[in-house]
């Protein structure tokens, strides 16, 4: 096996929408540094966004909402608990980044006047930009990133962050094509390896037919904990309402705006506000338990222009497939609702708000590691979210590497991890990456898909814990599979980290992302609080509580309860 | 360990009269790095079955040599 030595200011890992960004401003705030992006993919297709976007979904945009509006309305949807210093930046510079991202050619949809045309999907505000032309979002990046003389090493993939005195000094991966081992120096290093995609398994059985891009499997959130980073809100799950069986979103925020509608099995709505919260989940989980279900996206009431426009967006951006799924189905939603279901579980602050401590410099605890985008605990941060949050990261590693010095790796840790990473090619014939993953990860849907029950979390946790010697029969015969099998390391890191999380919050907070069947009230008393954990000094995963950050926009919570149901 | 290979249907079919030898657009681009060469005929095909039916390979192809279509068990 090869060995390849790097060094570099900044290390960026994950090259997706948070990491170009992150790159980027860290060359634009100081062209003399040396940033390296490390990719498991190809940055010019990878990630959430490696066929675009079909609109944004968090534009603080002046004239039509500012950002103590924004933070006002996700302080609610998330029932309060929150860092709401972290969540105001992205409506303070989210304006800025959808500037800069046009004057590199992304176009966002305008009125007639030349405005932005800003649509109405959350409960309150209006903070939906359409871009029915986003296909190519992530060539443009590419393009920047390029101009910008940021270097880029594709296909390889980090494993862990290394920590030396307390302090983030690199990272370790390897190349999944040709296998050489990769060791990274840098004086600075910030984690955008987005969602845990590949938690729950779906309904489908495929492992890879996931809301996420299943090459995001928790790394990040593992890497971060190994390197002994807090993480926050396991427990607030990622759960998405979506496509049946395709298992993509239908899309509700594109199609609402023109008169589109979730509705019941009786062409009924049973929710005001089609946005994306635990509690809209609980809403659409009751419908489906009341006999009234399948629950579907209604667009048949429209007229047949405005269905082609909707068709127009979705088969062109983000989840182009979902036209394909639909033709073979022989399905027009012209004539037919699209059935929707429940997902299963993944963490994502993308999302809900499960993720990665930091706070409004994108820091994690530990000095020298910052973390962005979807893994980063900046509730419901989406796309524009990951933008602001990898800018952040980008121009305060800038601040932080002035006068820092490279540090040696310690060579016992190098051996150490060269042995983990490897030990499945020792063992071709072990049991495959495939069984191995598909059993975890039904086990995470046994005992971890909500409604939540403090048994069934129990024998999960064991199974999680045991799991340790199931990886240790995996084989591998390529590096290829050897990723695979790495990731299935973060997958069960991840599943671990959520039953712990949801065991130690005795409450029920964030409608169905955080419903326990044994406590089925908030309990603000005990619980207005962050559920934090980290590994601790003797290797054991610790919970604990961490208090929410004084708010900066008052909010009285008794009286703004987050509730969609139609009564 | 006992093992045995199963069958199974792939989604991306590479129409290979259309297949450049030259080129490796879609190896490039595939997020899942799924897609490789055949060495003895040059031409591309999908190895690994792990796809998010997500379409760059598709699209970046110069000669439209690929269909991707939707993986067996969720079509
Ligand atoms: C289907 C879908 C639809 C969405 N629709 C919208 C929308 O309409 N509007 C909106 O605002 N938001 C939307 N979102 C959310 C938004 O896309 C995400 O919040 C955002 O793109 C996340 O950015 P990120 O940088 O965290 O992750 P990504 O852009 O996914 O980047 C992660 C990168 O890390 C790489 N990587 C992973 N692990 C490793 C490793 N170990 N080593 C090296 N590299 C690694 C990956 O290959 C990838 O390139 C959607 C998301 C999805 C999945
Ligand atoms: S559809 Fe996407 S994941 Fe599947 S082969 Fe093509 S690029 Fe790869
Ligand atoms: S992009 Fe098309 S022509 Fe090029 S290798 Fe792939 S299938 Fe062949």
């Amino acid at each position: 096996m090869n060995i390849q030595n790097l060094k570099t200011d900044f290390l960026v890992i994950g090259g997706g929408t948070a990491g170009t960004m992150a790159g980027i401003k860290a060359k634009q705030a100081n062209p003399d540094a040396d940033v390296l992006i490390l990719e498991k993919a190809n940055i010019r297709r990878s990630g959430a966004i490696a066929m675009g976007m079909d609109g944004v979904n968090t534009a603080v945009i002046p004239g039509n909402s500012t950002p103590e509006q924004y933070v006002r309305e996700i302080t609610i949807a998330n029932d309060g608990i929150l860092n709401q210093r972290s969540v105001y930046q992205t409506g303070r510079w989210g304006y800025e980044v959808i500037q800069e991202l046009e004057s590199w050619g992304v176009k966002f949809q305008k009125d007639h006047e030349g405005n932005y045309d800003l649509k109405q999907v959350h409960r309150v505000g209006k903070y939906v930009l359409p871009m029915p032309e986003g296909k190519d979002l992530k060539k443009i990046l590419t393009r920047q990133v390029k101009r910008h003389k940021v270097r880029v090493t594709n296909r390889v993939m980090a494993t862990r962050v290394m920590v030396k005195d307390g302090r983030a000094i690199g990272a370790v991966g390897f190349d999944v094509r040709k296998g050489d081992f990769v060791v990274i120096q840098a004086k600075a290093v910030v984690l955008c390896t987005g969602a845990c995609g590949r938690l729950g398994l779906p309904a489908s059985g495929y492992l890879y037919g996931t809301y996420e891009n299943p090459t995001n499997a928790g790394d990040g959130y593992s890497m971060a904990y190994h390197a002994g980073a807090e993480l926050t809100n396991i427990e607030c799950f990622q759960i998405n309402p979506l496509i049946k069986d395709y298992n993509g979103p239908a899309c509700a925020y594109v199609a609402s705006p023109f008169g589109a509608y979730t509705a019941n099995a009786e062409g009924n709505r049973f929710i005001n506000c089609d946005y994306w919260s635990g509690q809209m989940m609980l809403e659409t989980w009751k419908e489906l338990n009341s006999g009234k279900g399948p629950v579907h996206l209604k667009m048949y009431h429209l007229d047949d222009d405005t269905i082609s426009e909707i068709e127009r967006v979705l088969w062109a951006n983000e989840r182009p497939s979902r036209e394909r799924f639909h033709e073979g189905r022989k399905e027009n939603y012209r004539t037919h609702g699209v059935e929707m279901n429940i997902s299963e579980i993944g963490l994502c602050s993308g999302h809900s708000a499960s993720g990665v401590w930091v706070n409004e410099k994108a820091e994690t605890t530990v000095p020298g590691l910052y973390a962005a985008g979807d893994m980063a605990s900046v509730p419901h941060n989406y796309m524009i979210g990951a933008f602001v949050s990898g800018r952040l990261s980008g121009i305060n590693a800038m601040e932080y590497v002035q006068g820092v010095k490279h540090i040696e790796p310690d060579p016992d840790f190098l051996e150490a991890e060269k042995a983990r990473i490897y030990a499945p090619l020792n063992r071709p014939d072990g049991v495959p990456h495939t069984q191995v993953e598909y059993k975890l990860r039904r086990y995470v849907n046994d005992y971890l898909q909500p409604p939540k029950s403090p048994t069934n979390m129990d024998i999960g946790l064991a199974a999680f814990e045991r799991y340790h010697d199931t990886l240790d029969l995996m084989g591998a015969r390529d590096p290829h599979e050897l990723m695979r099998c790495m990731e299935v390391h973060f997958i069960r890191d991840c599943a671990e980290m959520a039953a712990r999380a949801s065991l130690y919050r005795k409450e029920s907070r964030w409608g169905l992302y955080h419903y326990r069947l044994d406590y089925p009230d908030k309990n603000d008393e005990e619980w207005f609080c962050h559920a934090n954990l980290k590994k601790g000094e003797n290797g054991e995963m610790e919970m604990f509580k961490r208090e929410v950050a004084p708010y900066i926009v008052d909010v009285n919570l008794d009286q703004e309860v987050y509730d969609v149901a139609v009564r | 360990m006992a093992l045995t290979t199963q069958r199974v249907d792939v989604p991306v079919i590479v129409d290979e009269s259309k297949c450049l030898e030259k080129c490796t657009a879609c190896i490039e681009v595939c997020p899942l790095d799924v897609l490789v060469k055949n060495p003895e005929t040059g031409k591309a095909y999908m190895k690994y079955d792990e796809c998010w039916f997500c379409l760059p390979c598709e699209k970046e192809c110069p000669t439209n040599a690929i269909t991707v279509q939707i993986p067996f068990l969720l079509r």
